[in-house]
């Protein structure tokens, strides 16, 4: 009774038998006698993109791309881009699409604006303004896709349309300068080198105890740990990366003697990127969004409401467009009406570039930053190499597309 | 004579499974010849054949026209050949009118330009064949099923078509319908085409075929001239073979009721007056192995949908859980009440197949395995590597992504998703169609070791010995109604498919 296999006639394996017991492969590359995950080797590919990018342009520009003033500066170009594509990452991998982030920042920063300037309101409620009016357009435009079922690329290039409307008539037309110097010190001020060097200790204690503490864990749960030498380049490598970016945005001098440290903008668009890769990564939340786009079926089967987690998704990605909003309006120190023109171009395009699947199901942060970074760096080394901007468009565009087409043939491979 | 069409010693093989094991089937002109079978014996597949969907060398055996030997490329060249196919699920435009339909691909032209008054003009004619009397203007989506199928039919005279193969043809089509169909079926007879009817529907084969056919499990169990047969005939050729062999037979030792629906109607998402499930009530206890039979597009899926919270259309009745009236509008509230639901259709219900073995075993019960906000990896690793174990899947870690697996591995992965959610009650539909044998006997001992664990299981089978050997209790369904209810005991194929294909109401 134990035994279930009773009178199988002919035991003699056949072929289809030898093909369902073979051993299934996760997909892999071999390069050379090594042999890694392809998720793994894309991650990798962008990341040597980039430094491959930054050489060429540091090349390019007798080494005025990387010195700390120029790489401080890229950082700071990134951050609003940067922040965006958190967002649009995550509304991407949940299957959705928000062509409007573009002008909700510009709306956004046009209220924040508003306030402070013609309202007198203080800092912190004119930013709160700005922010809310971004996410009570988030939970507009999620509610219309997720409830009325409206595809979100229609309720969204909608959204393009109007929002710029409504800043448009709010603003009359006119640029709206920044009174409020707080409020300029959040695009524009950097935190002093002193506060740079304990983010670094921070930072390298936390990526000791994450990874001891993970070891620790697998050996609870009788999972096999990583070898020492693992272990140890699992702490150096990142904590490595760490120490010279800090370095890098210490070394900018803004004036002789003056240590500028990190820039306000780009603090907090690494604090976003960090809470959004825990999202998208360590919570029940995030697992739920790539299962949603990656087969909404079996996600709704297995008791996921689409609905909810759809409204949540642009509900996010409305209050990042309004940080968004914050960050450009202090940098630029106003708000003009046609702020954030393309921005959600660019924000789609970091996502894309970064490995993530316009069907949904597939992305990460880390390769939306990248692909942030490599749009930013673009835009800033040819400006240094003084090439045209019909020229940088171009030469913009192409990278996209053949960065995608780069990806699918490598995925049609494995 | 030789027979107009000859198909000899035909033989498919999908991975992991024997379609069609050296079929042969001839047709003659002025003949509609028959073909039956469970589902699943292959006849779908012998068409596609035909059809050309599988081309030349992906089938072993011969196809003559007239006596030549046929190699199809594509579909395309069995239209050629006057081949033309009329699939279950229609293939027609349903934004473009009629006329496009029939001449898709093949437009009336002048120098690239389509004449469109040569097209309708003909398209006219076509349905005035068909007795149809719509405009060929007249978009696709504005018909009924019953007049596509007319569209259809005049789409493949349009090719000439010398032989029609219909799969299925009355499914949607009402009484009336079905005698136009039957009527314009007679005509073609009479002109000389030869027409290779399928159908689940004996009553309606009897009536209208010359010969008939049966296939069982990929094989030709024989043909007949239709009026050397009856009913019962072709339901014991249909189910004719031993059945136990494979499954271990097992008592189970029932508990109390655990689970009880009463009165469940499901009606479609699209057409909201059209019942799918009428009145169904059952109940189930403790260790209890529920089986329900019954033949495609019987209701099955809805009924376990509806329970669930997961159809598409409205849904009423009431589920008991312990006793207790429980309210269950989607399926996060049939989980928490402890329902666990293997659907069928892996690839497009069960799994996200870009993503891990793991991440698809802890999809539904993730909260309860991994934590309500923060996730544990270390946690869900050790829950998944010990399901892994227990189902023995095979794979090279719980991180390998699913759509590498085979389909019986697929299967399980999709098992121990419900079982981590730590069910009380498990909804099965169709666990072991399309795997190998060897992953279906596994599936089978999961089952009862599952039941004999206290679990209560509805299993749902096109199968017919698998839910007569697996199964303490049956339940038969005909469109969306019970019509039987059999123990173990006293279960016989006969017997159950008399009463799914509706010839025989409320047995035992």
């Amino acid at each position: 009774m134990s035994d279930p296999v009773i009178n199988v006639p002919n035991q003699s394996p056949t072929a289809s038998d030898l093909v369902a017991a073979e051993e299934p492969v996760a997909r892999q590359t071999r390069i050379g006698k090594f042999k890694i995950s392809t998720e793994v080797l894309r991650a990798y590919t962008m990341l040597f993109a980039l430094i491959a990018i930054w050489i060429y342009f540091d090349y390019s520009t007798s080494h005025i791309f990387l010195q700390p003033r120029n790489f401080s500066n890229l950082m700071r170009q990134t951050a609003v881009t940067g922040v965006l594509a958190v967002g649009m990452l995550m509304v991407i991998v949940a299957g959705q699409i928000d062509l409007s982030v573009g002008s909700v920042v510009g709306l956004a920063g046009g209220i924040a604006a508003i306030a402070q300037g013609w309202w007198g309101w203080g800092l912190v409620p004119s930013l709160l303004a700005g922010i809310s009016v971004a996410v009570a357009i988030g939970a507009f435009q999620g509610t219309l896709t997720a409830y009325l079922n409206i595809p979100a690329f229609i309720v969204t290039l909608g959204g393009l349309l109007a929002w710029r409307g409504v800043v448009l008539g709010l603003t009359k037309g006119e640029t709206i300068p920044l009174r409020l110097q707080g409020f300029k010190s959040i695009g524009q001020d950097y935190s002093g080198p002193q506060l740079g060097w304990i983010i670094a200790v921070v930072a390298v204690a936390a990526i000791i105890w994450s990874t001891l503490a993970r070891n620790r864990a697998r050996k609870r749960h009788e999972l096999k740990v990583p070898s020492l030498g693992a272990t140890i380049a699992r702490i150096v490598i990142p904590s490595a990366v760490v120490v010279w970016f800090i370095y890098m945005m210490n070394s900018y001098e803004l004036e002789p003697g003056r240590r500028a440290g990190i820039p306000i903008p780009v603090l907090i668009f690494l604090a976003i990127a960090l809470c959004g890769a825990f999202l998208t990564r360590n919570t029940t939340f995030g697992r739920y969004l790539y299962a949603i786009g990656g087969n909404p079926d079996a996600a709704r089967l297995s008791g996921i409401s689409l609905r909810k987690h759809t409204l949540a998704v642009f509900c996010i990605m409305g209050a990042l467009a309004g940080v968004a909003a914050i960050i450009y309006t202090a940098r630029v120190g106003s708000a003009s009406p046609d702020a954030g023109g393309l921005l959600e171009l660019d924000a789609i395009a970091a996502c894309v570039i970064g490995g993530t699947s316009l069907m949904g199901g597939r992305g990460t942060v880390f390769g939306a930053i990248l692909g942030a970074l490599i749009m930013a760096s673009l835009d800033n080394g040819m400006s240094l190499m003084s090439v045209q901007p019909y020229s940088q468009s171009i030469i913009k565009g192409a990278i996209l597309v053949a960065a995608v087409g780069l990806d699918m043939a490598g995925r049609k491979r494995t | 004579m030789t027979p107009f069409l000859e198909m000899r010693e035909i033989t498919k093989t999908f991975p992991g499974v024997r379609a069609l094991d050296g079929v042969s089937f001839d047709l003659n002109r002025n003949e509609l010849h028959a073909l039956v079978g469970e589902n699943g014996a292959g006849k779908s597949t012998l068409m596609k054949i035909l059809g050309g969907v599988y081309a030349h060398p992906q089938y072993g055996g011969e196809i003559l026209i007239d006596g030549q030997v046929q190699r199809f490329n594509g579909v395309r060249d069995a239209e050629h050949a006057g081949i033309a196919v009329i699939f279950q699920e229609l293939s027609l435009v349903k934004e473009m009118s009629v006329g496009e339909n029939i001449f898709l691909g093949r437009e009336p032209r002048r120098f690239g330009v389509v004449r469109w008054e040569e097209l309708f003009r003909r398209a006219r004619k076509l349905l005035d064949d068909v007795h149809l009397a719509i405009e060929p203007h007249t978009a696709i989506r504005n018909l009924g099923i019953g007049q596509q199928q007319l569209v259809e039919i005049a789409k493949a005279l349009s090719h000439e078509a010398r032989i029609l193969v219909l799969d299925e043809p009355t499914a949607a089509l009402t009484d009336a319908e079905v005698e136009t169909l039957f009527g314009i079926l007679r005509k073609l007879r009479e002109r000389g085409v030869g027409m290779i009817y399928i159908s689940h529907k004996l009553d309606e084969v009897l009536r209208i075929s010359d010969r008939v056919t049966v296939l069982r499990d990929g094989r030709t169990v024989g043909t007949n001239v239709t009026t050397e047969l009856d009913e019962a005939h072709l339901i014991a050729r249909m189910v004719g073979r031993e059945v136990g062999d494979i499954f271990p037979t097992v008592d189970h030792e029932h508990g109390d009721v655990v689970f009880e629906v009463r009165d469940m109607s499901v009606w479609g998402p699209s057409v909201t007056s059209k019942k799918l499930v009428d009145g169904v009530s059952f109940s189930l206890r403790r260790g209890e192995v529920l089986g329900i039979a019954g033949l495609m597009g019987a209701g099955r899926s809805d009924l376990l949908m509806g329970i669930f919270g997961a159809h598409a259309g409205r849904a009423s009745g009431d589920v008991l859980v312990d006793g207790r009236k429980v309210k269950i509008a989607n399926p996060a509230d049939a989980i928490r009440h402890g329902l666990g639901f293997v659907t069928e259709d892996r690839k497009r219900f069960g799994l996200v197949l870009d993503q891990t073995i793991l991440n698809n075993m802890t999809l539904a019960g993730l909260k309860r395995i991994s934590g309500r906000f923060v996730t544990n990896v270390d946690a869900e690793s050790a829950a998944g590597e010990r399901a892994m174990k227990d189902l023995r899947v095979k794979a090279n870690s719980v991180f390998t992504v699913a759509n590498t697996l085979s389909g019986g591995n697929q299967q399980k992965v999709v098992l121990a998703k419900w079982l981590l959610t730590n069910p009380r009650v498990l909804f099965l539909d169709e666990p072991t169609r399309g795997i190998d044998v060897g992953a279906k006997q596994e599936i089978y001992a999961q089952i009862n070791k599952l039941a004999k664990s206290g679990l209560a299981i509805v299993l749902v089978s096109s199968e017919l010995p698998e839910v007569l050997g697996l199964a303490d209790r049956m339940l038969v369904l005909h469109e969306g109604r019970l019509t039987g209810e059999f123990m173990k005991a006293n279960a016989t194929p006969e017997k159950v498919m008399a009463c799914a294909t509706g010839s025989q109401q409320k047995a035992a």
